[in-house]
């Protein structure tokens, strides 16, 4: 079957391509300027230097920063790393309260887990059905050792975005430092920290069509000034904050990739919201129970998260992953057999959460490959539920609930 | 994680799929897992109670493709055997018949149940002893 070679990527959430632009950025700095950027005798290190100095204004430009508060990393997992111990760490003398919400990414929920084992209290603040979390539920958990609020811009399963500014209202009125993992939102949605009330940012260029393997955390240095005790010693880099020698073609590729992202993010995702909806519309008209997860009104352009009742989600991508690249959050894609705990905290039944597809498209994602997604997926559905013993039950109108079920 | 050729072959060319009317005194129908878990499957056998030998076997399993496979490969094995042919069938048959990596042995564990418990509803309904031990420890 000629299909058979056709692929469509959409799980751009997982990462993004890396845009050819970004990639002509790159090149001449592997080999005519291999410099290190902490280099400064010799032209190679001050080219290599330059190089870094201008994605760093990009990036900052990006979210409208004071290039100095950029940090450059190895991703967004090590800058929510040295975001939280870090400011744990120096201002452990002030208090050892962390909150944070359970929708968190593994880098925010793991480091937190982490610091309890050395002291840390750390609140996990629910969400609603709509994965928003609930201020006032944020604002009664301060207290005075409280130091740190970390809540995630934009949900990376779910798309779902928090309300940043009321959060920030709530820390600064508090004197809370205000961290937030925007991995998912910066180069995607306009992000300024600055704006919203946040301190400290971590996120990174494979999100948002950079290359891999670099990342940024903004540390705001006015109002206030914010430090973190670097977590990995040596020769004193990026202010002290992170020691380790610049990746630098990687970071003149981020720098290309924000530049760019801050010229076209609005016409992508104007279009990717279209495509976005016009994937949901179908299989809302043209499948029974679907079911889409997270608030619809406040979420990415480009992310839908949607469960088709009755059918499992690894099962159902084995339909078509040969063409079509998409996340599920069925715990058989998981060694843990565990199914997606952002969809659990959703209030989702473990059954909703194992049928669940994530769809996120990207900036190379067409319209032709949309409608193949549609095709290919809806067909899936139905072949799935045709061999569901739970779909013919429902269709019999058997109450599911009301089944005595053999659980392993 | 890549599936072996034999589960992707089962996945893409189910045998038997379909439903036997579990109110036939001959057919058995084992319906194990839980969609809490990700995996229900639903295993039928119709026995022919002069031979007490098993003529067809159907399922339906929502799960993932390796559950889809185990209980595909187990209505295959099924047909032909003898009820107590039948209840030798381990789980470890159908991990290394189609090759399934450690996170996936708990499907074939379901498909074992299925099938004792397949044959152990047709027992009761038949007034017989139930010889398939539902409880088998794993």
């Amino acid at each position: 079957m000629a299909q058979n070679t056709r692929r469509v990527y959409l799980d751009n959430n997982s990462t993004t391509p890396t845009d050819p632009r970004v990639v002509e950025a790159m090149l001449p700095y592997f080999y005519q300027m291999p410099g290190n950027a902490a280099s400064r005798n010799h032209p190679f290190g001050w080219e290599a230097e330059e190089g870094v100095d201008y994605a760093r204004e990009q990036i900052a430009s990006l979210i409208k920063v004071d290039p100095k508060e950029i940090i450059f990393t190895s991703g967004a997992t090590e800058s929510d790393n040295l975001a939280i111990k870090g400011v744990f760490e120096m201002y452990r003398s002030k208090g050892n309260h962390i909150i944070t919400v359970k929708t968190e990414h593994k880098a925010v929920l793991d480091t937190c887990h982490k610091l309890e084992k050395m002291g840390a209290e750390v609140t996990y603040l629910d969400v609603a059905a709509d994965g928003l979390i609930d201020l006032a539920a944020l604002e009664a958990a301060i207290k005075p050792s409280t130091i740190l609020v970390s809540v995630m811009w934009a949900n990376n399963e779910t798309g779902v975005i928090q309300p940043m500014k009321a959060i920030g209202d709530i820390c600064a009125r508090h004197g809370v430092l205000f961290m937030s993992d925007a991995t998912q939102a910066v180069g995607k949605i306009p992000v300024s920290p600055k704006e919203t009330g946040v301190h400290l940012m971590a996120f990174t260029s494979h999100k948002m069509y950079g290359p891999k393997g670099v990342g940024a955390l903004y540390v705001s240095r006015k109002a206030p000034r914010v430090k973190v005790t670097a977590q990995m010693d040596g020769g004193g880099h990026e202010r002290g904050m992170r020691s380790g020698t610049l990746n630098v073609p990687g970071i003149v590729g981020f720098g290309k990739a924000a530049e760019i992202a801050g010229k076209e993010m609005a016409q992508d995702a104007e279009r990717l919201s279209k495509l976005r909806d016009k994937l949901e519309a179908a299989f809302l008209a043209n499948l029974e129970e679907v079911y889409v997860n997270g608030n619809r009104e406040n979420r990415m352009p480009h992310v839908t998260n949607i469960s088709f009742k009755h059918v499992e989600g690894e099962g159902l991508m084995m339909t078509f992953n040969q063409n079509i690249a998409l996340s599920s959050g069925s715990a058989c894609t998981s060694a843990s057999l565990e199914p997606s705990y952002v969809l659990v905290a959703l209030g989702l039944g473990d059954d909703l959460a194992h049928s669940s597809l994530r769809f996120s498209l990207g900036r190379f994602t067409a319209e032709e490959d949309i409608d193949y997604v549609i095709e290919k997926v809806a067909s899936g559905v139905n072949h799935m539920r045709d061999l569901s013993p739970i779909w013919e039950m429902y269709k019999e109108g058997i109450d599911l609930n009301s089944v005595t079920w053999q659980e392993h | 994680m890549a599936y072996s050729d034999k589960v992707l072959e089962h996945f893409k060319n189910p045998r038997n799929v379909g439903t036997m009317d579990k109110s036939d005194k001959n057919v058995g129908t084992g319906l194990v897992g839980a969609p809490e878990c990700g995996d229900v499957m639903r295993l039928q056998i119709q026995v022919d109670p002069e031979t007490n030998t098993i003529v067809d076997a159907k399922f339906k399993t929502f799960g993932c493709g390796s559950a889809i496979a185990s209980s595909s490969l187990a209505t295959e094995w099924l047909k032909g055997k003898s009820v107590d042919e039948a209840l030798t069938i381990d789980n470890m048959d159908i991990v290394e018949e189609l090759a399934l990596p450690p996170v996936k042995i708990h499907c074939s564990v379901l498909a074992e149940d299925a099938i004792r418990s397949a044959i152990a509803d047709y027992q009761q309904k038949n007034g017989m002893k139930v010889t398939s031990n539902a409880e088998k420890a794993h």
